[in-house]
């Protein structure tokens, strides 16, 4: 059996006591959320903390809904919790797409958004479709909350700009009437992390591709999207070349490592066939809407 | 599906199930004792390297810590080392080097499992580690460093050659043959995984001497044994239990050093203590199974008649010869991959080395090592199929064993007990509707449909239930098992088996066989098992044994006490024996059925006052040792339908049809189910399985993200069939079936893959068929998946 080593532990029954404590405890201790990722990096000591702020307590970080136009999603809120919102399915065809192949549902149901960005695993789901939605990060800390955008969040494998001290407290994505979103992963069996993955969100205006979002995880993409082609995209048709050729450039922009999911060159050539895919699925989903 | 009793033989729930279902199974970890300390095994972080120094002392002081042991501390019990399955010995705690990354080095007993493991941080190890063998294809090279520089004047890596058939025949065939193809293939290194990983509590009891130690061993007496052996206990101060088994499958046959490191910690501290290893520690250290590097020929006619077969094998047996099979067969019974055709004559040789991996190769319901053959055969039909542009069912039939040629002495010279091979085939093409799936996947092709569909077959036929012990045996001690049978006065009875469910229902099937024989209910049968002193002696649970072995075992014991109680309702009826008739149940007079006895009224009359006949001194209760006259011969026909998307590379299983043949079905649920988990096997091994190791040695495969087990979502709904073709030597004609599927579906799998992949010009790509490999494949790019993707 593995056993994590020795750590205190708190339970926080707010923001601000959540705060307190870390401040209290100080860099060596960890926020504790759905546990799925910090827990068995415990048991593998990986992790050792010294103590776990538990934030599960924590309704006013659970909330999932629509306010001036953005969806909200609180840190806490579970992969099960945005799985299952109609809410979320209504115009955020992307997100049920991601959270159906992340994980299991055993998983799934404790695990959190919040838990899942700040864990910044470089293969992780969630923040490349957060990507492709420009998603934004609400951040609190003791000096109070700051905005940034989900692309400049992680600052590289397993770290994030959340400081010690301080919270992700939401996340914040634009609605965008008439768009249409996807996401399309490749694992090796189901439940497992990505080999590759690729999100798309897609504005058609007059024919024409007016807004693009492109997200890709597990290809160590910069900021887990594609700028350069989400800029190509704007102004083109949506048809199946220019989804290819954006699918071409997407992939330039991915240095992925080889592992035992794959060799680079497989990696780099799914990032541009799952972008392509996503897109076309995008494209079609905006022409139903 | 019926729920209620069958009288003996037929569908019935699991009488095991309530408990398992409610939380009430009985593991090993959930045993708990007074004063219980806990143990925790350092192990090597390297794959090769020379033990400076280890230094203990840190370890030593943490507070709640009762004892660290060494190699050192072990080298002066003179247990240091101890004896593998096949004649090798394995360190239990290294003292010299290292030789596998996960090897065990020092075992901390402690309070309890926080503090056994906060005090592994703590010792200090110096190694120096040294160049390593992890692709065997360079073990046997001049370079290559020396792994057992422990054995006597050992100057290379090499373990043994061993070979099987014709070598002349063979290769006079080869030499004129018409077609001649010959293919490479892996079959790579996977491990059987069990929910429950292995462990130990022992308990040594410095009053009475005794210890009694609980594992999850599939052969609790063997080990009894073997700890008596090695130890120097008296074998009848040693008790074995094996409670609840979370899965085997032939990973908990041998003796690992953490046992060993239990009872050392428990004779050391005069406590109990357990260990309980974790899941890294299962997957790294504990029996892999296969490792076989395949070279296979098929020498055929150009109208596809095969002639003979040959292959060579280089088998990477890991640091320590560990492999768990009969000692006379180092290659296990590959030798039997004639497979299921009619071919004159046939040739194998077979390498075996050492390299810088954990020890086994003998495990994952292999039948001893069938998988490998079976395999090979079947991807060698394949392979001929395509060369010779042929239908592979068709070369298949063409080729396959027919009924009148059973017994039928293969030319590596088993003897194939029973079997109607082309009508077992028929019935799964059919099932399949073989001929409109060809038609769906020409008229696909024509279509230039993107997504390939592809379709495999496998043939296979297993040689299960070892002994007999004449030719069998595991370190001296022969395959044979014992059962014995005590019907209590009310006539309920409990059956005593020498073998141990690991899962596959014994409780339930035993009973099942003792109604049958008996015509009572087997609600009204125990079955006692996994406890060396409430049973009799036997070799255990593996190579699909208990069935063939012990469940014969358990029919000829129950028909003795049928004897008996013939004798007693004699007495009881005052008739010559000869005069009574069995009916399921009853013992009656011949021509005057309503005189009669039934068994329960004999059973308590033998415990009463009637005057009992001579010969019978009280009682029904008899036991009995069978040893097989012969292996039992089940076998099967699958197909498997895959859908493959090339511009990913995954692969999607569509249909998988499995027409087994294991002679006579005692339960035919529990067997559906062994086949439901065989197949499940198959699929996992043909399409995720896989412990590579890179070239430092270091596992790949360590946990269960990196070691992906199938779900049911990568498993189709599952198509089963039966043949019934009965065992002639069995005494119910039962042939075991624990393993078929495994062995027989990863061939089926991994050619319907090619199949679909044909259009590509592809012929061959080893196993696990990961989206990046079939992507590769179709790239003509060569993979060797042993080794780490770069
Ligand atoms: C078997 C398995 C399979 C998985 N498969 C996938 C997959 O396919 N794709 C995928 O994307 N993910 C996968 N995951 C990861 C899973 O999505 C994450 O483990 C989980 O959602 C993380 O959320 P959590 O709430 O459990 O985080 P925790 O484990 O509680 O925390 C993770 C990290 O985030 C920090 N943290 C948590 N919440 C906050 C907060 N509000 N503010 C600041 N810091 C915080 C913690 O301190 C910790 O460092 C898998 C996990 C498992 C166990």
């Amino acid at each position: 059996m593995q056993v994590p080593a020795r750590f205190e532990y708190e339970k926080a029954t707010s923001v601000p006591h959540a705060l307190a404590l870390l401040e209290r405890y100080g860099p060596d201790a960890r926020v504790v959320a759905g546990g799925h990722s910090l827990i068995p990096m415990m048991k593998l000591r990986l992790a050792q903390p010294e103590a776990l702020i538990d934030i599960n307590d924590l309704r006013e970080l659970a909330h999932l809904r629509v306010e001036g136009g953005e969806l909200a999603v609180g840190a806490l809120v579970r992969h099960a919790e945005l799985l299952a919102s109609p809410l979320v399915a209504e115009h955020f065809a992307i997100l049920i797409d991601a959270e159906r192949v992340i994980a299991d549902p055993v998983v799934r149901n404790r695990g959190t958004v919040g838990g899942s960005l700040c864990q910044a695993d470089p293969s992780e789901d969630l923040a490349a479709a957060f990507a492709a939605l420009k998603a934004d990060a609400v951040v609190t800390g003791p000096g109070g909350s700051r905005t940034v955008p989900l692309r400049g969040f992680h600052q590289g494998p397993y770290e994030t700009v959340v400081e010690p001290g301080e919270l992700l407290a939401e996340l914040r994505v634009p609605v965008r009437h008439g768009a249409g979103s996807a996401y399309e992963k490749v694992e090796r069996r189901v439940g497992d992390w990505p080999v590759a993955a690729a999100g798309a969100l897609i504005l058609i205006e007059d024919g024409l591709i007016t807004e693009a979002g492109i997200g890709l995880t597990a290809v160590s993409a910069p900021g887990f999207t594609a700028p350069e082609a989400e800029d190509y995209l704007i102004g083109r048709e949506p048809v199946d070349a220019v989804f290819a050729e954006a699918g071409r450039r997407a992939a330039a922009v991915c240095n992925p490592h080889a592992d035992q999911r794959g060799p680079a060159d497989y990696k780099r050539h799914l990032a541009g066939e799952l972008t392509r895919r996503a897109l076309r699925k995008a494209a079609r989903r905006a022409a139903e809407d | 599906m019926t729920t209620s009793t069958p009288m003996g033989f037929g569908r019935m729930h699991r009488k095991e199930d309530a408990r398992f279902i409610r939380g009430r199974g009985q593991y090993v970890d959930d045993v708990q004792l007074p004063g219980m300390l806990h143990g925790a095994i350092l192990r090597s972080p390297h794959a090769h390297a020379r033990i400076l120094s280890v230094d203990t002392s840190a370890a030593e002081a943490l507070p709640g810590v009762k004892a660290v042991i060494t190699g050192e501390t072990l080298a002066g019990l003179g247990l240091a080392w101890m004896p593998t399955l096949s004649k090798d010995v394995q360190a239990v705690l290294a003292t010299d080097k290292v030789r596998f990354q996960g090897q065990e080095v020092a075992f901390v007993v402690a309070e309890d499992r926080y503090i056994a493991r906060d005090a592994l941080e703590l010792i200090e190890v110096d190694y120096e580690p040294l160049p390593s063998v992890i692709d065997a294809r360079t073990a046997l090279a001049e370079a290559a460093p020396v792994i057992r520089d422990d054995l006597d004047g050992k100057k290379d890596n090499h373990i043994f050659d061993w070979e099987a058939g014709d070598r002349a025949h063979t290769e006079a065939i080869f030499e004129r043959a018409e077609v001649r193809v010959s293919q490479d293939m892996l079959y790579p290194r996977v491990h059987p995984a069990p929910l429950e990983t292995c462990g130990a509590l022992a308990d040594f009891d410095k009053v009475t001497g005794k210890l009694t130690v609980w594992c999850p061993t599939q052969a609790p007496h063997a080990h009894r044994t073997l700890y008596a052996m090695v130890a120097g206990l008296p074998e009848h101060k040693i008790r074995v239990i094996s409670p609840d088994i979370g899965g085997g499958f032939g990973g908990k046959v041998g003796i690992y050093p953490g046992y060993v490191c239990a009872i050392v910690g428990s004779i050391v501290t005069g406590k109990p203590v357990k260990w309980m290893e974790d899941r890294s520690e299962n997957l790294m250290s504990t029996a892999f199974a296969r490792d076989y590097h395949m070279t296979g020929e098929i020498a055929a006619t150009q109208d596809g008649r095969v002639q003979a077969i040959r292959v060579k094998v280089l088998a990477d047996h890991g640091a320590f010869n560990g492999t768990a099979q009969p000692t006379k067969f180092p290659a296990g019974f590959f030798h039997v991959f004639s497979g299921s055709y009619d071919i004159e004559t046939a040739h194998c040789e077979v390498t075996g080395v050492y390299s810088n991996k954990a020890p086994g190769g003998v495990a994952y319901a292999c039948s001893f090592r069938i998988t490998e053959a079976v395999y090979l055969v079947e991807r060698l039909m394949d392979v001929l199929a395509y060369e010779l542009g042929m239908d592979p069912a068709e070369l298949r039939m063409k080729n396959l064993l027919r009924a009148d040629q059973f017994p039928y002495t293969s030319p590596t010279g088993w003897e194939y007990d029973s079997g109607d091979y082309p009508r077992t085939l028929a019935l799964a093409m059919e099932m399949a509707g073989y001929d409109k799936l060809r038609a769906e996947q020409a008229e696909r092709r024509a279509n230039g449909d993107r997504r390939l569909m592809g379709i495999g077959l496998s043939f296979f036929t297993e040689a299960v239930g070892a002994g007999p012990r004449k030719h069998m045996d595991i370190l001296g001690l022969g395959m044979a098992d014992g059962a014995e049978l005590r019907v209590h006065p009310t006539g309920k009875a409990v059956l005593r088996v020498s073998c141990q469910s690991q899962g596959q229902g014994h409780e339930t099937t035993f009973a099942q066989i003792v109604a049958e024989e008996l015509g009572i209910s087997p609600d009204d049968v125990d079955v006692v098992h996994g406890d060396t002193d409430q049973t009799p002696f036997g070799l255990g649970t593996y190579g699909s044994r208990s069935t063939p072995v012990s469940g014969a075992a358990a029919a000829m014991v129950t028909r003795k006490v049928r004897d008996r109680a013939k004798l007693v309702a004699s007495a009881m009826l005052e008739v010559a024996p000869d005069d009574l008739e069995w009916t399921k149940g009853r013992w009656s007079v011949k021509g005057d059925p309503k005189h009669g006895a039934t068994i329960q009224e004999i059973a308590l009359a033998s415990h009463g006052a009637v005057e009992l006949p001579e010969g019978v001194e009280g009682h029904l209760d008899a036991t009995c040792v069978y040893n097989p006259p012969n292996l039992t011969y089940p076998f099967g026909a699958y197909i498997c339908v895959v859908d493959v998307d090339p511009d990913t590379g995954q692969v999607d299983v569509r249909r998988f049809i499995a027409v087994d043949d294991c002679g006579v079905r005692i339960n035919p649920m529990i067997v559906e189910g062994q086949i439901h988990g065989g197949l499940a096997d198959g699929i996992g091994m043909a399409l995720m399985q896989l412990m590579a190791f890179d070239e430092d040695g270091n596992h790949l495969g360590a946990s269960f993200m990196d070691y992906l087990l199938p779900t049911a979502v990568e498993c189709p709904s599952w198509e089963l069939g039966e043949t019934v073709t009965p065992s002639p030597h069995h005494p119910i004609g039962a042939k075991g079936v624990g393993e078929s599927a495994t062995v027989g579906s990863p061939a089926a799998v991994v050619n319907a893959v090619l199949d679909a992949l044909k259009p590509y010009g592809i012929r061959h790509a080893d196993m696990p068929l990961t989206p990046s490999n079939v992507w590769r494949a179709i790239q003509g790019r060569p993979i060797r998946t042993d080794l780490a993707i770069t």
